[in-house]
């Protein structure tokens, strides 16, 4: 299947990514490739399979229901690259 | 491992001199780019506190040995950054589960290694810092995405390093640096702290120069942890008392998929004397057939990019990591930020996944890829009611040229086309070395077992290593 570039720009978009203009032609070209490589999938019968989610049939298990973490918010937030008095700082989203 | 263990432990090194050691070797080969980052003063701080442990009396077979850790692993106090611009000066908060057990054995840290940005590649190319060095030819790729750890462990530069395989990231750089490379099964190795690429996919395991040395590091590595919500909680065999079992009246299946004209011809030759090797030790090899392998490409090229896309939405530039100069709203710092901070070859796999998971394509896409993931998982249950476990190349190639395929994504994904499977399936897989092709670059064949069946897989690859030395040989200019 090939990719238009409106469909490349509604993809970045979703996936938050900016796309400068002129490699716009570039991912298109490459997507496009990549999803002839995938619909080779087509080539192999599948309308009766359950679909495998997950390659270990367990149930994911329960745990207490207890707190095991402690408090490290401050250690957390040294490594973002805004915060202050505890808060994530990003730009006004609020008018 | 188990020489420089015995060494330590007659007092003929002390950790402090064989770290050193091993620091002036990584020192002297930084044109190999196997390693993001080398912590000198940690690692020494470590062996010292080792050399006490051992004059207490407290060490254990890994005590004071040097090891490296892909740069996946978030090691407290050290940077991971996960071979990307996104996570350059990330220090992460917290050690992964697979660091804190290696600590605990009294291992030492030396540095973190090399690796394909966010594990997505098969060269170590896509890395932010630079692709890493194959050894055995510095014009070639030492694989990928593990190739730091495994141009490291072929260097001699530590004697173990630990890898991650999403769909071959651990056994097909051991294959290209003449290495034994272990992907665990689904399950047995936490992804605590192991930053997540594809999390129904991803499993850690060890990079070595024998199966007695992947023996010990799985030993360590594997194992249930609660904080990792797909971790089995199934008791740890003990591996290296399993390399003494008998190969003899196994029986060993070859796909014939797997030995087709796309493998270069020195790669079938060397695995076929491989496989003649298990049969003189007893082994029965039998034909069978893995009907939709070739499919199992395509299948990964959507369930791969579906979870990165969903894993790598939390690099949005706000807790952590990167975060672009310059923006107007929250909007365009999230894009900018993303466009800045990841390489080509991540953003072309989150734009994949984000298509195939976007309305009106799931059911295309998504599903199908689903499905035709458990008929591979239904042609391996059916193969293994034939034979023990599978064996055939780990790569079609010897170890490419860098650059060879960088502008061809889709090549660069042909690559993985043996060793996909076994990550779709959940299930081991290992990759030892079975010889060389005639320009001298290693070539290594893949053995294949049932869930679980680790203690059997490294019990082979022993066997065979006890009979043959190709795992012995060093890159020459690293004797």
């Amino acid at each position: 299947m090939s990719i238009t570039k409106s469909a490349v720009e509604r993809v970045a978009h979703l996936a938050r990514i900016h796309i400068e203009p002129a490699d716009i032609d570039k991912y298109a070209l490459d997507l496009s490739q990549i999803l002839d490589l995938v619909e080779q999938m087509n080539s192999v019968p599948t309308s009766e399979v359950e679909p495998l989610a997950h390659p270990q049939d367990i149930e994911l298990r329960l745990r207490p229901d207890q707190v095991t973490e402690v408090n490290a918010r401050e250690r957390l937030q040294a490594v973002a690259p805004a915060a202050e008095r505890g808060l994530y700082l990003v730009p006004r989203i609020i008018e | 491992m188990s020489a420089l263990s015995a060494m330590l432990e007659r007092g003929e090194i002390s950790s402090v001199e064989l770290i050193q050691c091993f620091l002036d070797r990584i020192d002297r080969s930084q044109e190999l780019n196997a390693f993001i980052t080398v912590d000198a003063e940690g690692a020494l701080t470590q062996a010292q506190s080792a050399d006490r442990s051992r004059a207490n009396g407290h060490a254990g077979a890994l005590t004071g040995l040097p090891i490296a850790h892909k740069d996946i692993f978030c090691s407290r106090g050290l940077k991971t950054t996960c071979g990307s611009r996104m996570l350059e000066d990330f220090v992460s908060p917290y050690d992964a589960t697979v660091v804190e057990r290696l600590a605990d054995t009294g291992t030492v840290l030396v540095g973190k290694t090399n690796m394909d940005e966010f594990a997505m590649g098969s060269s170590t190319e896509t890395s932010w810092f630079g692709p890493a060095r194959n050894p055995w030819s510095r014009s070639r790729v030492a694989g990928g995405s593990s190739g730091g750890s495994a141009a490291a462990v072929a260097a001699r530069l530590v004697p173990v390093a630990t890898g991650t395989d999403t769909g071959g990231s651990i056994r097909q750089p051991a294959a290209f640096c003449g290495l034994t490379g272990l992907k665990p099964s689904y399950g047995r190795v936490s992804r605590y702290g192991m930053i997540a690429y594809a999390s129904s996919l991803d499993q850690g395991g060890p990079i070595a120069q024998s199966a007695e040395d992947a023996a010990l590091l799985l030993q360590a590595m594997a194992g249930f942890d609660p904080r990792d919500a797909t971790s089995l909680d199934k008791e740890v065999p003990d591996y290296t008392s399993a390399l003494k079992q008998p190969v003899a009246g196994l029986t060993i299946g070859l796909p014939k998929e797997f030995f087709d004209s796309s493998v270069d011809e020195s790669v079938r030759y060397a695995s076929h004397a491989a496989l003649a090797e298990f049969e003189k030790l007893g082994a029965r090899l039998t034909d069978i057939s893995l009907p939709n392998s070739a499919a199992g490409i395509p299948c990964f090229y959507v369930i791969a990019p579906a979870e990165a896309s969903s894993n790598l939405s939390r690099f949005d530039g706000v807790r952590y990591g990167y975060r672009t100069e310059s923006y107007r709203d929250l909007n365009e710092m999230y894009e900018k930020t993303r466009a800045e901070g990841f390489g080509i070859e991540v953003k072309r796999r989150i734009m994949i996944g984000t298509f195939a998971l976007s309305a009106g394509y799931y059911d295309a896409y998504y599903r199908k890829a689903q499905q035709i993931r458990q008929i591979i998982a239904d042609d391996f249950r059916e193969a293994f009611r034939h034979c023990d476990y599978i064996a055939g190349p780990t790569s079609p190639t010897t170890a490419f040229a860098l650059g060879e395929k960088t502008n061809d994504p889709v090549s660069m994904y042909l690559s993985d086309i043996f060793t996909i499977t076994a990550n779709l399936a959940g299930i081991p897989a290992i990759s030892i070395p079975v010889g060389f092709d005639n320009t001298g670059l290693p070539i290594g064949l893949q053995l294949t077992g049932q869930s679980f069946d680790e203690p059997g897989l490294l019990k082979l690859a022993h066997r065979y290593q006890q009979v043959t030395d190709w795992h012995r040989h060093l890159p020459k200019d690293f004797s």
